[in-house]
Formats: structure tokens, C-alpha cells, sequence
């Protein structure tokens, strides 16, 4: 038997060990015991060669904790950065994480890199559970080389991009590295595009998270990119393709990192991240919250999580809630508050385009997905940026089998020729076609306004809705009577009688609920009972496959 | 045999007024009317009536105080009668004129003793012939500065200088010395012309440390009135009464009989019938003066049906109906105690009102068939709290066999009252019911000022609250954590294997709270969870320094807002907390206990120590311009340069694709420049009010 007292301490447990090698066994009682006893050789220290051993790994397990060093450590943490290991212990539940490549070193040998290793190579990578469910983490660590990508960095990544693949389990990646490591050359672009070859191949497949933690430059913005959602921190973390030396040098503008992508600017302006949060403690305490929802692959079903929410819950304030005047302006997140479980929402990109709304949240548990008109913001009309927006979430949802619900109170399509002009046709036909080919559960409520074009979008009917609701206050038509009149009596001097006809004929949800382009006019209350019921029959839905090698979405 | 009264009558009133007239009014078999503005269209007092009839459009000058709307209104209806409620029109004797021309009943005095006594000097003088104590002073209207010296001479520092036509402390100024009546004559002279358009001032003697206890009095068509037990309304700020009780700890029987008969006196003096309240101020040795007689049902009302079983609305329409009061003195008792809170939608710490629909709504129920809780209100879960209307949310009254039950059914009582959506004032009244002194009773006019001289900040959590709080909390999150652990991959149904999985079963947490003392404070708990499934009476054991082990369970469904906690130290005691959880947060959540907000962080032992490193960032101000949200048009700016406006207000609407869009200020601030014009076109992310920096900005008042 082996005497492993000392040598332990670095070892977080036994059945890591195992792992490393599989000669050493700490079982305490060997099934088989060897027939020939060998004399163990001994060193000078006086140890076995099994013991020298050990030590050995131990010594290097232990460095490997270390990354870069205890004076990169510090650096680290003066910026209010947490080292690579400490995120990957706040992320998994504890004791829950297998590290895989632990020794894993470069083999470059330019530049006398040969003389300067860190056992890593800068990431750290393995597998645990968050809540109890199975995910494939990298997290980079910038005190070793900057956190710059290697080949053998990215070929510690693409391992558990492919064993995630493999089982069926959401990768998530915590970015913090300066770039490619320019000392490799080329083996380093490689690597990049070794990753984004998975990142494209796992697209649809099995989730994938970006949490950006530091700086993400040049080539390295593109797998977070290509992943399927994409988190920042803020003031501490940077997306762009290239910085404010080259921006100057080539456009002579004078931009800071943080203007030039700063979580500020991916939130708001570029619509490049889908949230930002305040330090790493709390995104990554988002992050666990938020992999809670996801399926673990496509051959899962949506997570079921437990409730205490009434399924039955009727919301009486809810018929109140849109205006009596049909002008004025209310707050669809509020709705989705009312109807999904403990009105918990997590909203992706809430402060990019603004006038549509999207997340997940649960109804009986289950994980769902919304996307909503905001009539708060700039009437919930569809513009480019919000029907990009959408279209991503939608297509995300339908490979993930998360059932989606849409509320519709949307007057249109922005006019414009600044929206023509940068191509809302084809923007705007990412949403019709993401919805159109979206074969999982859709659910659909009109809350207010379904005009023209926007009405057909918004998981409408026609596009193989499942269910398609109105409120008492739907309104299904080709535009408002004031637009429609005009047209219609062009030559009638007054035109007041007509409207209110028009208004008559189109201000409601009857025409729509005659021909069955909706299937009933429920009252808002009941609308929360009605899509768990909906959900329920929709469990089992399956659509026959037309076969395709892909489609051809516009771009 | 019930003796008839009216088939049908409108209540010239909304928000809970009309509703609690509404109900006694439904009790004796009366169709109602209401009458509402399109701000109120779907209010619960539109609802509850028999009839609603629409008067104008929100602001109250074209609708609940539009008297031939109202006319209009009752006209259409047939209502035999109109209940004023308070407030609006309830005092105006113009309107009793035109109701009387009509043909109208109106539910309240007469034209003429409502006129006689509405006028503070004219008041004073009948209330000093019908041998009422009146504040020693000058009957009169002060001519100029000397006059007013001379005055204050002969009355005797302090004195109170006060406009005659004022009310709620506009144009009211207290003088020690003839420096102050100099100064304090002009500034009141100029508030009172600016407020009421009228400068009339009076001088009066000032009454330092007075408590305001007041009778309320009924009073037939056939010369019988009498007087009710008395209600204290010390609690007040800014001359806005607060918190109310009935009884008075301070009255003895001698004195409540000498301020009944004085107040019966003025009654019977000038006629009047109907309800109605007699104002006194008391001094520390039970000395009393007349204050103001009160021409109608009086806010705090309910506290004296719960002591004396008398419905006063029902009075005053048998009353209005030409009914002999039923009762004699003798017939007046009253049993136990009750205590009324007001509940606003405000900031309690600036006083400032506060707008919003109620996202939340849950108001405190009875727990005996003592119907110990009275929730007077005019709103449900959905109701917007407007910029039109008094900010009232409910009255909240709760009874007692004794005033410390009465207030502690109220303590109860506002610890599990939800309210969401608007900022309120729970927390001051929660602190102020809790408070030693207002348990013992030893209170004045000028409690809130003496208590909280720095103003209110909010509870101040001491080491057994901590204790209490920081035991909740554990309990949440725990209960929370195993939540996150009851799950299953494939979307059906959950077994009870998923509900027995694996979840942790011990926490080490470091609960992080910021203190109302200004103190950050940090509490290590060591929780053991003690039952195997998820369930609603799930036991944890709670570890905290010097304190004992403690067992905590909760009435709590996951995520919902009440939380009934007990806290149990095994063989030795127990005790109860309500607290609520509002909202949840980042990495923690955040809850109300003792009345107040807390935000409270929680982190494991590994989140603890790595927080060290998290660098504490300073608060951006992104709330200092106002941006179009939307290419469009600006349709209306509803502020000028230099308003101050408060959170939540309105200051522009902008107009596109047909559809108006309210942007409201993100916080209180003083509009610097206003760069856009109503009919001006605006790009969307346009700047178009921007504010000063807040340190730029003076203070209020």
C-alpha cells in the first residue's frame, strides 16, 4: 500500500488523481494483489520512484494553481479582477469542478518562450455543475502571458468544447486575455480558428455562454460572437476587433477603450453583448442564474425548475393595464411580470433597441421564452436593430426547444430613410423568417395594435402560430383608421364618419377571431392559465422535417 | 320598522371617501352614484356604485370640483341627495347654495353655518361667544407691523402669526420676541397673499408642546346635538396629521366632558346640524383651546366608530333626512381603543408624493372576529396612485381591547401590508407605532420633529433586529438555494426524486446590510437545513455570534411577498416576524422588515473572501438629461427653467407614429435648459431637458 500522508494536500481528491495516471491507485484495498513483488527502487531522498513521482506532480499542481504568479495575482486583483481558478470556483458548485490539461504547457521555443512557461498555458478548463447540472467551462487567465492564446491554450479549449459536445452539456467561456500570443505566429491564429470551427459546429447544438472579464481583442472577439449569448462586466471588461491605438492611427480619432467597447457601448449601441453586470461576483452569480434556464442541448427538453406560483393564478389587474385611450403608452415588461412565474424576467439586451422586449422566464416551472413589443419605447414599433434582436433570440429558442411567447402591440414598421436605407427589409425579414421557421411551441397574444406587415411577423397565425390570442383590446389591421380613411376616401372631403366606421369594423380582435386567424378573445386575466394549459397540450408537438442540408436565413 | 331616508344619492367625492360612503350607503338599502374623471374611469369607487357619471377630465377644477358638472350629474341620475365626503367640495358653501337652489339635499350643514365657521377669525369669534376657550389673542385682522407688536405685547410671547384665510401651515409664523413679529409679520403677510390671494393675518397666543385633540359631534335639524369621545391627531408633520387615536391618553373624564359640552355649545350657538369636528390644542396641564370647528366627516373618522360602534355616515344622512338623532348623551360609550395610520404614497424621509401604478397590492386583514384591522381604501392591485389627486393609499385603523393591543395589532397590521409599485410612507409609520415614546404616550404636535430631528431615515436596525433580520434573510435564502436544486432536464412534471435531490444542507453566509445609522454591517450565519424535502414548513437552524441556536421556519411559498417567520430557541422561547420580500437582486435580495427597505447581500464563504477585491464603484448619473426616445414630435413641455420637479413627474410628451410618449424625471432635479419646443421635431437620443448636478441644486424649502 502506498503511503500518500504528505502528499495529499494538493490533491483537491482522490478521484482527480486517479485521472492524472492510471497506475497510481489510492484504492485502500487492491483487489489483486501482485504475484511477483517487486523491490522498489529508491532515490537518494530516500523515496520510491512512485513517491518521486508524486511529489513531482504535486509540485507542479501546486504552480499550477498559481497561474502567473503571486505578484500577476495581485495586479489581478488591484483592478478588481478575480484570478481564472477564483472565477471557476464561484461559477461551479463547490467541489463539483474536474480539471482537465492541469500540465499543459506551450512548445514554443521562439523568442527564448522555451525558458518562460506557465504550466496551464494560460487557461483553465474542465467540467462541473452549477445547481447540479452538468457544464464544460475555459475561463483564461490573464497573470499567465496576458491570458494570450497558444496553440496548446486553444487546444486545452477545444477539448472541452468537444467533450461537452459529446455529452450534451452548455460550454461556458470566461474570456480575459490580451490577445494572440504574437510570439507563436501563426499557430496562434490557427487556434483561434481550431475554436471558431467548434463555436460553429456547437452552434445549435449545445448552448454557449461568453462572460467577457478583461480585454477581448482583435480575432478573439469572434468566439465570443459566434457563442449564444455574450456578458460583459463592467469597467473591467473590452470587446472590439481593434483598439484606440490602431482607431487613431487609421482614423485619427481619439476614443478610450471603454468608449470604444466598453460593456457601455456592446449594451447600448452595438447590441454585441446581451448583458453587463457590475463586478465578477455578481455576473458570475448571473451566469449560474441564468444556465439554470437553458436545456442543456438540443436533445433536451427545456428545463422544469420548481414553483410555487399558482398555475391557475388569474391576474385581475391585468385587464385594467392597457389604457383606455389607445394612444397612451404602458410598460409590456410589467405584463410579462404578471403572467410568467414569481414575475422573475431575465431580460437579454435590455438597453439596446429598447422598443422590443426579450428573455426568459418560466410558467409552471418551464423554462419559456418572451419576446414582446414595448409600447413604451417609441410605440413598440419594429426597426432594424430590434428585429435583428429578436430574430437571434427566436432562432436560439427554436434550437433549444424553449417554447416561445409573443405580445404583440406593434404599429408597424418604422418609416424612414434612414431605416430604408440601411436595409429594414432585410432586417426586418431576420424576424419574419426566424418566426416562420420556429417549429417549437409558439404562443402568441395580442395585447394591443397588430398593424400591417408587424401583425404577420409577430408570430402570427399564418406562420404556423400554435395558439394565437387577443385581448378584448386587440386591434388586427392593415394600419390605424386615421391612415386607412385616408386612403380609402381619398376623395371624401369629410372623413370623419368613415373613420369612425373604420374604427367600428378594425379596433377590435372579431374580424380576426371570424376568419380564425386568432383563436379565441380571452381576457387578460386568464391569460396566464391559458398558455401553461397551451403549453401542456404543446408538449409533445412535432413537425415533420422537410430535409435541407441548411437554410438559407437572411444575413 | 327602518324609517326611510333617500332611494339614491351621489357621492360628490372619490378614492376611499366614496367608497366608505358607498358601503354604508349600500348597508341601508341607498343607490349610489359616483362621479368620476377620466383619471378615475375604472377606480374601485366607479365600480362599487349602483351609477357612475362622468364629470371632466382629471385636474380637479374641471371635474370633482365642477359644480355644474356635478349638478349635471345629479340631474341625470335623480339622486335625491349628495355625500361631499371631505376635501373638494365638502366645505364650500356655494356649492350647498346651488344644491339647496336645485331642490338637492346635501348631506352636511347649512349654507350658512358652513360659511360662519369655514372663516378662521369669524370662527374664533362665534366660538368665543358660545363660551367656548379660545387661544387668547386679537379677534381681528392685524392692520400693520406696530399693530402687531402691540398685540404681541398684550397677548404675551410666544405668539403665532397666521394668515386668515390659511390652512395647512402656508403663511404661519411663531414669534418669541418682537425681532420674529417684525420678520415674521411681512413673510406671512406674502406667503398668504401668494398661497390665498388674501393677507388678512391674525395674532394669537402660541401654545408650546400642545397636543391636537379634537371632538366629534353630531348634530339633529331639531336643536339635539351631542358629543362623541375625542380623537388625538398629535402625530403630525407640517401641520399633516400622521397617526390618530381614540381615546386621548392625555384626557381625563372631567376634562373630555368640560371639551364635549363646550364643543355641543358652539354646535347648538350657530345651528349647525349634521357631523362635525370641534379642534383643540391642549396643553401639557389639560388646558384646552378652540382651534377650528371642521364642517364635515373628518378623515380619521373610523377610529371613533371603532370605540363607540356608531356609523357616522349613517348619521349623517338620517340626519340629512330630516331624522331625530336616535341616541341621547347618556347613550354615548365607548370600549377599547383605536389607532389610525396614514398611509401615502411618499417619501418619507423628503416628504416628497410619489406616483406609480401598484404593481403590489395586499392590504392586512383581520385575524379575530374582533375585526381588529380597517383598511380604508380606494384602490386595488393595478390602481394608479395619479399627479392629479391626493396621494392617499388607505387609512389603516386597527382596534384593541387596549391601546398597547391596538397598537400592536397595528405594528402587526403594517408589517403585512404589501404595497409595491409607488414609494409609501410605511416605514415612518412603522417606526413611529414601534417607537417608546409613542407607546408611552407621551407625545405632541411636535413628535416628528423632536424624534427625528435630522429627518427620518429609516429604521436603525440594533443587534437583536440584526439578529431577527439577518435570521430571515438566512432562512430566504436557503429555502431559495434548495429551490435551485429541484429541477428536471427533460421539462415534465417533478418527482419527488427531483424534490429530494441532492441540495445543500449546511450554508455558511456572510449577510451584508446597509444600516439606516450609516453603518455597513456584516453578519457570518451558519445555517443548517433540518428537513429532507422542499416544503413549506422546511426547519433551517440559524448559527449567529452571541446569540443561541435558533430554529427558523417560515409561512413563505417561494418568491411571494409575506414572509410569517418564527424564530424558536429550542425549550426557551419563541417569537414571530413578519417581514416581506420584495424584489430580488444580483446576488442577494432585497427585503422590508420593521417597515423599512433593506438590500440585502448574500455571499458564501468563498464569495465573502473574494469580495475584498470587488472596488466599490461610484454612482453614475445618468439621469441628468431628458433624451427623446424616438425620432418625433414634442407635443407638450410640461416644466420651465429653474422648476424643481420631483421623481416620477412629467416633463415633456413626445408624439410619433400617432402614439403620445410620457418621459417623466428619472429623479428629483432642477430643469437647467430646455432645448425643445412644443411642436419642435426631435431625433431620437436628442437631448432635450437637461437637468443641474444635484450638487448644484438647493435644497427643498
Amino acid at each position: 500500500m502506498h503511503k500518500i500522508g504528505p502528499f495529499t494536500r494538493f490533491l483537491s481528491r482522490p478521484s482527480s488523481v486517479s485521472r492524472i495516471s492510471p497506475i497510481i491507485s489510492f484504492n485502500a484495498k487492491p483487489i489483486v494483489k501482485p504475484v511477483v513483488t517487486i523491490q522498489p527502487r529508491r532515490y537518494a531522498s530516500g523515496r520510491t520512484k512512485e513517491e518521486e513521482t508524486l511529489a513531482r506532480i504535486e509540485k507542479l499542481r501546486a504552480q499550477a494553481q498559481l497561474g502567473g504568479g503571486h505578484t500577476r495575482i495581485e495586479t489581478q486583483h488591484k483592478k478588481g479582477k478575480l484570478t481564472a481558478r477564483e472565477r471557476v470556483e464561484l461559477l461551479l458548485d463547490s467541489d463539483s469542478f474536474n480539471e482537465y490539461d492541469t500540465f499543459v504547457e506551450h512548445q514554443c521555443t521562439d523568442f527564448g518562450m522555451d525558458k518562460n512557461k506557465v504550466i496551464g498555458d494560460g487557461v483553465v478548463t474542465g467540467h462541473g455543475t452549477i445547481n447540479g447540472r452538468r457544464v464544460f467551462v475555459f475561463s483564461q487567465d490573464f497573470t499567465a502571458f496576458g491570458g494570450s492564446l497558444s496553440k496548446m491554450h486553444a487546444r486545452k479549449i477545444c477539448k472541452i468544447m468537444d467533450k461537452a459536445m459529446l455529452v450534451g452539456a452548455p460550454v461556458i467561456g470566461l474570456n480575459d486575455s490580451g490577445g494572440a500570443r504574437i510570439q507563436e505566429g501563426v499557430d496562434s491564429l490557427a487556434g483561434y480558428a481550431e475554436i471558431f470551427q467548434r463555436n460553429v459546429l456547437s452552434s445549435g447544438v449545445v448552448p454557449q455562454i461568453s462572460l467577457i472579464m478583461g480585454p477581448c481583442a482583435g480575432g478573439a472577439v469572434y468566439s465570443p460572437a459566434l457563442t449564444d449569448f455574450t456578458f460583459m462586466v463592467r469597467d473591467t471588461s473590452y470587446l472590439f476587433v481593434t483598439g484606440p491605438d490602431v482607431v487613431k492611427a487609421v482614423t485619427n480619432e481619439d476614443v478610450t477603450q471603454e468608449e470604444l467597447g466598453g460593456a457601455n457601448a456592446h449594451t447600448v449601441k452595438s447590441g454585441v453583448a446581451h448583458a453587463a453586470f457590475e463586478n465578477d461576483i455578481e455576473a458570475i452569480q448571473r451566469i449560474r442564474d441564468f444556465t439554470d434556464f437553458l436545456p442543456l442541448s438540443n436533445r433536451e427538453q427545456a428545463p422544469r425548475r420548481y414553483s410555487d406560483d399558482s398555475t391557475d393564478r388569474e391576474d385581475q389587474s391585468l385587464n385594467h393595464i392597457i389604457p383606455v385611450d389607445s394612444t397612451k403608452a404602458y410598460d409590456m415588461r410589467e405584463i410579462i411580470s404578471r403572467l410568467i412565474d414569481d414575475g422573475h424576467f431575465f431580460e437579454i439586451m435590455p438597453d439596446y433597441a429598447k422598443n422590443i422586449v426579450i428573455g426568459f422566464a418560466r410558467m409552471a416551472g418551464k423554462t419559456v421564452s418572451i419576446v414582446g413589443n414595448q409600447p413604451l419605447v417609441s410605440s413598440g414599433v419594429l426597426d432594424i436593430n430590434s428585429s435583428v434582436k429578436a430574430a437571434r433570440f427566436v432562432r436560439f429558442c427554436d434550437a433549444f426547444n424553449i417554447p416561445i411567447i409573443t405580445l404583440v402591440d406593434v404599429p408597424g414598421f418604422l418609416p424612414g430613410t434612414a431605416q430604408e436605407h440601411n436595409g429594414i427589409i432585410r432586417h426586418g425579414a431576420k424576424l419574419l423568417y426566424a418566426y416562420a421557421e420556429a417549429t417549437v411551441p409558439k404562443i402568441t397574444i395580442i395585447t394591443r395594435k397588430a398593424y400591417g406587415g408587424a401583425y404577420d411577423v409577430m408570430s402570427s397565425k399564418h406562420l404556423r402560430g400554435d395558439m394565437n390570442y387577443s385581448w378584448p383590446t386587440g386591434e388586427i389591421a392593415v394600419m390605424g383608421a386615421k391612415g386607412a380613411v385616408e386612403i380609402i376616401f381619398r376623395h371624401v372631403q369629410d372623413r370623419t364618419q368613415s373613420e369612425h366606421e373604420y374604427i367600428d369594423k378594425f379596433a377590435n380582435p372579431i374580424p380576426a377571431a371570424q376568419r380564425g386567424f386568432i383563436d379565441d378573445i380571452i381576457l387578460p386575466c386568464v391569460t396566464r392559465k391559458r398558455i401553461i394549459e397551451d403549453l401542456a397540450v404543446l408538449a409533445r408537438k412535432k413537425l415533420p422535417e422537410i430535409y435541407k442540408k441548411h437554410d438559407n436565413c437572411p444575413l | 320598522m327602518e324609517r326611510k331616508t333617500f332611494d339614491k344619492i351621489l357621492i360628490a367625492n372619490r378614492g376611499e371617501i366614496a367608497v366608505r360612503v358607498i358601503k354604508t350607503a349600500k348597508k341601508m338599502g341607498i343607490k349610489t352614484v359616483a362621479i368620476y374623471s377620466d383619471a378615475d374611469a375604472r377606480s374601485l369607487h366607479v365600480i362599487l356604485a349602483d351609477e357612475a357619471v362622468r364629470v371632466g377630465p382629471p385636474p380637479t377644477n374641471q371635474s370633482y370640483l365642477s359644480v355644474p358638472a356635478i349638478l349635471n350629474a345629479i340631474e341625470e341620475t335623480g339622486a335625491e341627495a349628495v355625500h361631499p365626503g371631505y376635501g373638494f367640495l365638502s366645505e364650500n358653501s356655494h356649492f350647498v347654495k346651488s344644491l339647496d337652489e336645485a331642490g338637492v339635499t346635501f348631506i352636511g350643514p347649512g349654507e350658512k353655518a358652513m360659511a360662519d365657521l369655514g372663516d378662521k377669525i369669524q370662527s374664533k369669534i362665534i366660538a368665543k361667544n358660545s363660551g367656548v376657550n379660545t387661544i387668547p389673542g386679537f379677534d381681528g385682522v392685524v392692520k400693520n407691523t406696530d399693530h402687531a407688536l402691540e398685540i404681541s405685547h398684550s397677548i404675551g410671547y410666544p405668539v403665532m402669526i397666521k394668515a386668515s384665510a390659511g390652512g395647512g401651515g402656508k403663511g404661519m409664523r411663531i414669534a418669541w420676541n418682537d425681532q420674529e413679529v417684525i420678520e415674521g409679520f411681512k413673510l406671512a403677510s406674502q406667503e398668504s397673499k401668494s398661497s390665498f390671494g388674501d393677507d388678512r393675518l391674525l395674532i394669537e397666543k402660541y401654545i408650546d408642546n400642545p397636543r391636537h385633540i379634537e371632538i366629534q359631534i353630531l348634530a339633529d335639524k331639531f336643536g339635539n346635538a351631542l358629543y362623541l369621545p375625542e380623537r388625538e391627531c398629535s402625530i403630525q408633520r407640517r401641520n399633516q396629521k400622521v397617526i390618530e387615536e381614540a381615546p386621548s391618553v392625555h384626557l381625563d373624564p372631567s376634562t373630555r366632558k368640560a371639551m364635549g359640552e363646550q364643543a355641543v355649545s358652539l354646535v347648538k350657538h350657530v345651528g349647525y346640524v349634521s357631523a362635525g369636528t370641534v379642534e383643540f390644542l391642549v396643553d401639557p396641564e389639560r388646558n384646552f383651546y378652540f382651534l377650528e370647528m371642521n364642517t364635515r366627516l373628518q378623515v380619521e373618522h373610523p377610529i371613533t366608530e371603532y370605540i363607540t360602534g356608531i356609523d357616522l355616515v349613517e348619521q349623517m344622512i338620517r340626519i340629512a333626512a330630516d331624522q331625530k338623532l336616535s341616541m341621547k348623551q347618556d347613550d354615548i360609550k365607548f370600549k377599547g381603543w383605536a389607532v389610525e395610520s396614514r398611509v401615502y404614497a411618499e417619501d418619507p424621509e423628503k416628504y416628497l408624493p410619489s406616483i406609480g401604478r401598484l404593481s403590489k397590492y395586499i392590504e392586512p386583514v383581520s385575524l379575530t372576529d374582533k375585526h381588529e384591522v380597517r383598511c380604508d381604501s380606494g384602490i386595488v392591485e393595478g390602481s394608479e396612485i395619479s399627479i392629479y389627486y391626493d396621494p392617499l393609499i388607505c387609512k389603516l385603523s386597527t382596534y384593541g381591547e387596549t391601546r398597547s393591543e391596538a397598537i400592536q395589532n397595528m405594528e402587526r397590521a403594517l408589517d403585512s401590508y404589501v404595497i409595491k409599485g409607488v414609494t409609501h410612507n410605511i416605514p415612518l409609520l412603522r417606526e413611529v407605532i414601534g417607537s417608546s415614546r409613542f407607546k408611552s404616550g407621551k407625545i405632541s404636535t411636535k413628535f416628528l420633529a423632536e424624534e427625528y430631528p435630522g429627518g427620518f431615515k429609516g429604521h436603525a436596525l440594533k443587534d437583536e433586529s440584526l439578529f431577527e433580520l439577518a435570521s430571515v434573510a438566512s432562512l430566504v435564502h436557503a429555502k431559495r438555494d434548495v429551490r435551485n436544486w429541484c429541477w428536471r432536464d427533460n421539462g415534465e412534471a417533478l418527482s419527488e426524486k427531483e424534490l429530494n435531490r441532492n441540495a445543500p444542507k449546511n450554508w455558511n453566509l456572510w449577510i451584508k446590510v446597509h444600516n439606516n445609522n450609516g453603518n455597513v454591517e456584516i453578519i457570518n450565519v451558519l445555517v443548517e437545513r433540518r428537513s429532507t424535502v422542499l416544503q413549506h414548513k422546511d426547519e433551517y437552524q440559524v448559527k449567529v455570534a452571541n446569540h443561541p441556536p435558533t430554529i427558523v421556519n417560515a409561512q413563505w411559498p417561494l418568491e411571494s411577498p409575506l414572509i410569517n417567520a418564527q424564530l424558536r430557541i429550542p425549550n426557551q422561547s419563541e417569537r414571530f416576524v413578519t417581514a416581506q420580500y420584495l424584489d430580488p437582486l444580483p446576488v442577494g435580495f432585497r427585503l422590508q422588515y420593521m417597515g423599512t427597505k433593506f438590500d440585502i447581500t448574500i455571499h458564501n464563504q468563498r464569495q465573502h473572501e473574494l469580495s475584498h477585491y470587488m472596488i466599490e464603484k461610484p454612482k453614475k448619473d445618468l439621469s441628468k438629461v431628458i433624451l427623446s426616445p424616438m425620432p418625433g414630435s414634442v407635443v407638450s413641455i410640461a416644466v420651465n427653467v429653474g422648476d424643481i420637479v420631483n421623481e416620477g413627474v412629467e416633463v415633456a410628451v413626445v408624439e410619433a407614429m400617432k402614439m403620445q410618449n410620457v418621459l417623466r424625471a428619472s429623479r428629483v432635479g432642477k430643469v437647467k435648459k430646455i432645448n425643445v419646443k412644443p411642436g419642435s421635431s426631435v431625433a431620437a437620443d436628442e437631448v432635450m431637458i437637461e437637468f443641474e448636478d444635484e450638487k448644484d441644486e438647493k435644497p427643498f424649502d
